[in-house]
C-alpha cells in the first residue's frame, strides 16, 4: 500500500491507477461461486470420506432390519457373517440395507458421473467444434448432424443408448454425454469463428504456422472460460439425467448405490416409508443446486457476454 | 411470405432426415444381429429370418436405410415384439394421456410464468423478483421425481385432496380427467415455469428500458396497459422461443412424470419398451417425440410473424 503515495509523488499528474482484478480474483469474490463451491467441496469430502462417516458397506443387508424408521438401531450382517449393532440414521429399505450408507456412497457415484460426463462431452465437443470451425467442408455436414442430435430430447437418447449397451458406469456416462455434445460443438465453433478473425491468428497464419498448432496454441486457450461455465452446467445435467435413468430402472445396475436407485427401490413403499425417497432426493437436489449456483457465478464472472444473453 | 413459409418448411426436412438416420443407426450400432435384437429375447429362428428378409438385412446398409425409411413414410414403424402389435397402434393407444399431460402443463406453465415474469421485471429487485429468481434456480435443480414425491406426500397423503396415482380418460368425463391430471401437471410445470418466468423477466426488463415505455407512461396510460400492450407485447419473441425450446425439457419430464404417477402414456411406453429391449417401439417413440419437437419449433418460428410485425422474411 505504501507504494501508491510514492508513485503519486513521482508522477507529473496524479494519475489514478485502476488495477483490474484478475479473472481468478473476480471468481473468488463472487458470492454464488463461494456458496456453490463450499457446498460442493463438502460433498466431495463426504464422497472421499464415505467409509469413515459411520457407514457400513452399502450392499450389506439384514432381513431382521427391514423397513426401519430413521434413527432406529438394528442389526446388520457383515460379509464375514458377523452380526453388528448399527444405528440406521436414515432408516433401512425393504432388504434391510442402510439408507444412510447407500446415500453417502451414492455421493461418490453422482460426482464421478458428473465429472466424467463433462469430461467426455467437453473433449469430444472441443475436437468436433475446432474441426467445424476450421475445416470449411466439414462445417455444414457436421453441424447438420448436431442439429439432428439436438432435435432428439436428451433423456430419450440416453435411455435408448443404455438400452442398446446395457447399463454400466461407462455406458451410462457416454449415453448421458452424447446429447450434451452438440451444445459444446456449437459453442466452440462460434468461438473459433470469432477468434480466427483476430490479428494474432492472421499473423500466425501468414507466418506459416500449421493449422493444428494455431488451434492448440492460439484458439484453444481463449475458449477455456466459456467452456468451464458450460462444463459446470453439463455436470448438473449429468447428475440429473443419471438419477432419472436409475430412478426409471434403466440406468446403473440396482446393486450400485446411486441416489436414483435408492429412490427407485423406495417407490413401492412410499406411503409408509417416505424417507427412502426423501433423503436421497435432498442430497440430489442440494448437489445439483450447488453446481447450478456455482455455474451461475462462474458465468457472471468469467463470461460476461453469456451472462448478458440470459 | 409464402416463399418464407416454404423455405422454413423445407429447412426442417434435413433435420428430420438426420434424426431418422440417427434412429436407424442406433439399432445398427447395437452389438449383435439387428434381426435378433429386433425380434426380442424370446424369438424363434423363423421369426428372426422373417425379420431379416423383411428389413433386407442381407443387403447393404444404405439399401437397408431406404427400405426402413420407405416403411416409415408409409406410417409403418414395424411391429413390437414385446406387445405383439404394430408400433403405430401402440402409440395411438398411449397418445391421449401424454398429449393431455403436455397440453395442460404448457397451459398452466404459461399462465403462471408469464405474469410472474412480468411482475418480477416490473418490481425489479423487489421481493417478488428475488423470490422468483430463487425459485427458478431451485426449479432447475430439483428433479421432477423429487418434487413429484414431495407433492404426493403433501397434497395426496397428508391433505388427501388429489389422488396419488392413475389416469382417467377424457371419455370418462372431464371431472375425473382433470382430478387425476392436476397433480402431475403441477409437478411437471414447475421446471417449465422456472424456465419461462426467467426469460419473461429478462425480456420484459429489457423492453421496460425503451423510450416508448416512457412515452406510454408520460401520456398517462394505466400501468397495466403499459406492461401488457407495450412491454410484454414487445418481449414476446424470446418468450415464444423458450417455450419451443422447453418442449425438449417437457418431453424428458413427461417420461419421468408418467412413471411416478402411473399414467399409461408414451413415457411409460418408452420405459417399458427399454426394459423389454423392444427396439421397434423405442425407435418409434423417439422418432415421434423428435418430430413433434422439430414441428413445434417450426410453429414457434412462424409465430414470430404474428408477434413482431417488423419481421418480414
Amino acid at each position: 500500500m505504501s507504494a501508491i503515495p510514492d508513485f503519486q509523488a513521482l508522477s507529473v499528474e496524479s494519475a489514478t491507477v485502476v488495477v483490474q482484478p484478475s479473472a481468478w480474483q473476480r471468481v473468488r469474490a463472487n458470492t454464488s461461486v463461494r456458496i456453490g463451491g463450499v457446498v460442493l467441496l463438502l460433498l466431495v469430502l463426504v464422497a472421499l470420506a464415505a467409509p469413515w462417516l459411520g457407514t457400513v458397506d452399502p450392499s450389506l443387508f439384514d432381513p431382521a432390519s427391514r423397513d426401519l424408521v430413521p434413527g432406529k438401531t438394528g442389526e446388520i450382517t457383515t460379509l464375514e457373517g458377523e452380526q453388528l449393532q448399527h444405528r440406521f440414521l436414515m432408516g433401512s429399505d425393504s432388504f434391510g440395507r442402510d439408507i444412510y450408507s447407500r446415500v453417502i456412497y451414492g455421493t461418490q457415484v453422482s460426482l464421478i458421473v458428473a465429472v466424467s460426463t463433462a469430461g467426455v462431452a467437453l473433449s469430444i465437443g472441443i475436437v468436433l467444434g475446432l474441426m467445424a470451425g476450421f475445416l470449411r467442408w466439414l462445417d455444414g455436414p457436421l453441424m447438420r448432424v448436431m442439429d439432428g442430435v439436438m432435435a432428439i430430447p436428451a433423456i430419450l437418447i440416453a435411455i435408448a443408448l443404455v438400452a442398446m449397451w446395457r447399463g454400466s458406469l461407462t455406458t451410462v456416462v457416454i449415453a448421458i454425454a452424447i446429447p450434451e455434445i452438440p451444445r459444446v460443438v456449437r459453442l466452440v465453433r462460434s468461438l473459433v469463428l470469432t477468434i480466427r478473425e483476430e490479428p494474432y491468428v492472421e499473423a500466425a497464419i501468414s507466418l506459416g504456422t500449421p493449422t493444428w498448432k494455431i488451434m492448440l496454441r492460439h484458439i484453444l486457450p481463449n475458449t477455456v472460460a466459456p467452456l468451464v461455465v458450460q462444463g459446470t452446467f453439463i455436470c448438473a445435467a449429468g447428475i440429473l439425467t443419471e438419477a432419472a435413468l436409475s430412478f426409471l430402472g434403466v440406468g446403473l445396475p440396482p446393486d450400485i448405490p446411486t441416489w436414483g436407485n435408492v429412490m427407485a427401490e423406495g417407490r413401492a413403499q412410499f406411503n409408509e416409508y417416505p424417507h427412502n425417497i426423501l433423503f436421497p432426493g435432498i442430497f440430489l437436489a442440494v448437489t445439483v443446486l450447488a453446481v447450478n449456483i456455482l455455474g451461475d457465478g462462474l458465468r457472471d464472472t468469467l463470461d460476461p457476454k453469456m451472462a448478458k444473453r440470459g | 411470405m409464402l416463399n418464407f413459409l416454404l423455405k422454413r418448411l423445407l429447412s426442417t426436412l434435413p433435420v428430420l432426415l438426420i434424426v431418422s438416420v440417427l434412429v436407424f443407426m442406433m439399432l445398427r450400432l447395437t452389438p449383435g444381429d439387428p434381426a435378433a435384437v429386433l425380434a426380442g429375447d424370446a424369438a424363434s429362428t423363423e421369426q428372426i429370418a422373417q425379420i431379416r428378409t423383411n428389413l433386407g438385412l442381407d443387403k447393404s446398409v444404405p439399401e437397408q436405410f431406404f427400405i426402413w425409411a420407405g416403411h416409415l413414410l408409409r406410417g409403418d414403424l414395424g411391429q413390437s415384439y414385446y406387445y405383439k402389435t404394430e408400433v403405430t397402434t401402440l402409440i395411438a393407444q398411449r397418445l391421449e394421456p401424454t398429449v393431455s399431460l403436455a397440453l395442460v402443463t404448457i397451459t398452466l406453465a404459461v399462465l403462471v410464468a408469464v405474469p410472474l415474469g412480468v411482475l418480477a421485471a416490473w418490481r425489479f429487485g423487489g421481493w417478488l423478483d428475488k423470490g422468483l429468481m430463487g425459485f427458478s434456480v431451485l426449479g432447475f435443480s430439483v428433479p421432477v421425481f423429487v418434487s413429484a414425491y414431495l407433492l404426493i406426500w403433501l397434497v395426496s397423503l397428508k391433505l388427501g385432496w388429489l389422488p396419488v396415482q392413475g389416469y382417467k380418460r377424457i371419455a370418462d368425463g372431464i371431472g375425473p380427467w382433470a382430478y387425476h391430471l392436476t397433480l402431475p401437471a403441477i409437478t411437471l410445470s414447475l421446471i417449465y415455469i422456472a424456465l419461462i418466468a426467467r426469460v419473461t423477466r429478462a425480456s420484459v426488463l429489457e423492453t421496460l428500458g425503451e423510450d416508448y415505455i416512457r412515452t406510454a407512461r408520460a401520456k398517462g396510460l394505466p400501468e397495466v396497459t403499459v406492461l401488457m400492450r407495450h412491454a410484454l407485447a414487445n418481449a414476446a419473441v424470446p418468450i415464444a422461443t423458450v417455450i419451443g425450446i422447453g418442449i425438449a425439457l417437457l418431453i424428458g419430464g413427461v417420461v419421468v412424470t408418467e412413471s411416478v404417477y402411473a399414467i399409461p402414456g408414451l413415457g411409460r411406453l418408452t420405459v417399458d419398451a427399454v426394459l423389454a429391449r423392444d427396439f421397434p417401439t423405442i425407435q418409434g417413440v423417439i422418432l415421434l417425440f423428435s418430430f413433434v419437437y422439430v414441428l413445434v419449433n417450426l410453429l414457434v418460428d412462424l409465430s414470430y410473424l404474428f408477434f413482431d410485425p417488423r419481421i418480414r422474411y
